[in-house]
């Protein structure tokens, strides 16, 4: 007997937030932003540098606490402990790896961190489906910045996360490396994987998209549903934001 | 508990493994512990102080500095590329990142006591064998406490500018209950008293070390919270 995955609109949010706000000190990172994603929804998030796209995307996954406001991942409410951050999988423009390991290695720590038992498999598909088992045992060090990247997804995909945060996770890749993380990310969403991706590419991000928005001033100053978008008036509001953020 | 301790060995696995490749800091502090035993050793009078009444005072003093070295490597390893936050984002509890970490610097400053106590011995022409089992746990109690205290102050320490400089000045003033209680104990295995005498500073460092354990397991989590 198979199950259904529900998706859309009409399933449980994996990802309810509500008001969010993120301060350090006296500066407000993330002034109160709003937004669900449902199972198989992505959000793709654009702003300029400082604008709190990070730091929302680390408050999601259990590294910052919000300073006030509310955000659930899989009905969980955050911070929520090690049962909220295992549903999550991480991938940042830092790569998160151990350079002395080889791209095996830092995978299978990962799968076992994430409680999975034998991770052999795991880890030898993770890494096939970045294209990087001939490079396998070779250290970290060794690799090029696109194949530590390649890792470093490989690593945050190997527990099979419901909800998967991508910090420009096109940095570093080539157009091969970038074409299977594209591949990686749509095969997830048609699986029931909610994704955050944070990128300063429009193409790419609204290819990959059920919703997008522009975070300026920690707040998004646009947030739409892909299918409505005027790619030309949202390339516009993405252009001033950058040019007001100077 | 029995996950938190799988999480912590794993963590300590990952960390042994990672030393075992670069052997930087081991090879430094080895280095360090027999470069500080030959200084003490020319620049000692044995017509002024006998072996038996130094050994014990340069052996803790040089486990003190070399066991730094080890510890601020342990919490330097996970900030290349900010691994620390895949280790955050996992379902594993600080407690165990903490215990996990401890683990590795304990193997580490074992091993590096493993090297300095026969070399001591060498340079001061000391006989261990009738002291060894003694001296042994003096060893390992003493370097759970360095090592508890330590990684705390390592994971303190490992985000600021002054990251070498800050981890002494915090670790140290801690060090000093476990180094006289260390040192005093060696000093009367060394001297040929009974074991016995030596028990009041061993119940010293096992309360220490259980003191400090549990203070430092629960206090790291803060370290990391922002």
């Amino acid at each position: 007997m198979s199950s259904a995955i529900v998706t859309g609109a009409s399933a449980a949010p994996l990802v309810e937030v509500r008001g969010l706000v993120r301060e350090f000190g006296s500066t407000r990172a993330v002034a109160g932003v709003t937004f669900t994603l449902a199972p198989g929804e992505c959000l793709a998030l654009f702003g300029p540098n400082g604008a709190g796209k990070t730091t929302l995307l680390r408050v999601l996954a259990g590294l910052l606490k919000p300073t006030s406001g509310s955000a659930r991942v899989s009905g969980i409410q955050l911070p929520g402990g090690p049962l909220a951050r295992s549903r999550i999988g991480l991938i940042s423009h830092h790569t998160m790896l151990y350079e002395a390991l080889s791209p095996r290695e830092n995978v299978s720590f990962s799968a076992q961190l994430y409680g999975i038992r034998d991770s052999r498999g795991r880890v030898e598909d993770s890494l096939r489906r970045m294209s990087m088992l001939d490079r396998a045992d070779t250290p970290i060090r060794s690799l090029s910045r696109g194949m530590q990247q390649r890792v470093s997804i490989a690593r945050a995909m190997v527990h099979s996360p419901q909800v998967v945060l991508a910090d420009e996770p096109y940095s570093g890749l080539d157009e091969s490396g970038a074409r299977a993380l594209t591949a990686l990310l749509q095969e997830l969403r048609s699986a029931g994987t909610a994704i955050i991706v944070v990128t300063h590419n429009l193409a790419e991000g609204l290819s990959l998209a059920t919703h997008a928005a522009v975070m300026q001033g920690g707040k998004f100053v646009r947030y739409d549903s892909v299918d409505r978008i005027d790619a030309r008036s949202y390339t516009a509001t993405y252009r001033e934001a950058l040019a007001s953020s100077g | 508990m029995a996950d938190i301790l799988a999480a912590a060995w794993l963590i300590a696995r990952k960390d042994l493994s990672i030393e075992f490749r670069t052997r930087s800091a081991f090879f430094s502090a080895v280095v360090f512990a027999l470069l500080g035993l030959v200084i003490f050793y020319y620049a000692w009078d044995p017509t002024a102080v006998t072996a038996t009444d130094l050994a014990p005072g340069v052996l803790w003093i040089i486990f003190t500095f070399s066991g730094l070295l080890g510890l601020h490597r342990s919490f330097g390893v996970e900030m290349a590329d900010h691994a620390i936050d895949g280790l955050l984002a996992s379902p594993v509890s600080r407690e165990a990142i903490f215990l996990g970490k401890a683990i590795a610097n304990l193997v580490f400053v074992a091993a590096v006591q493993a090297i300095a106590i026969p070399a001591l011995a060498l340079f001061y022409n000391l006989r261990l064998g009738d002291v060894a089992g003694p001296l042994i746990a003096i060893a390992i109690l003493a370097a759970i406490g360095l090592v508890a205290v330590g990684t705390l102050f390592s994971a303190m320490a490992v985000n600021t500018r002054l990251a070498e400089l800050l981890l002494p000045m915090l670790a140290l003033p801690f060090f000093v209950p476990i180094v006289i209680a260390a040192a005093q104990a060696t000093s009367k295995l060394l001297s040929g008293r009974p074991v016995v005498e030596a028990g009041a500073w061993l119940k010293l460092l096992l309360a220490f070390d259980i003191v400090f354990v549990a203070a430092c397991t629960l206090a790291y989590p803060f370290t990391v919270e922002d």
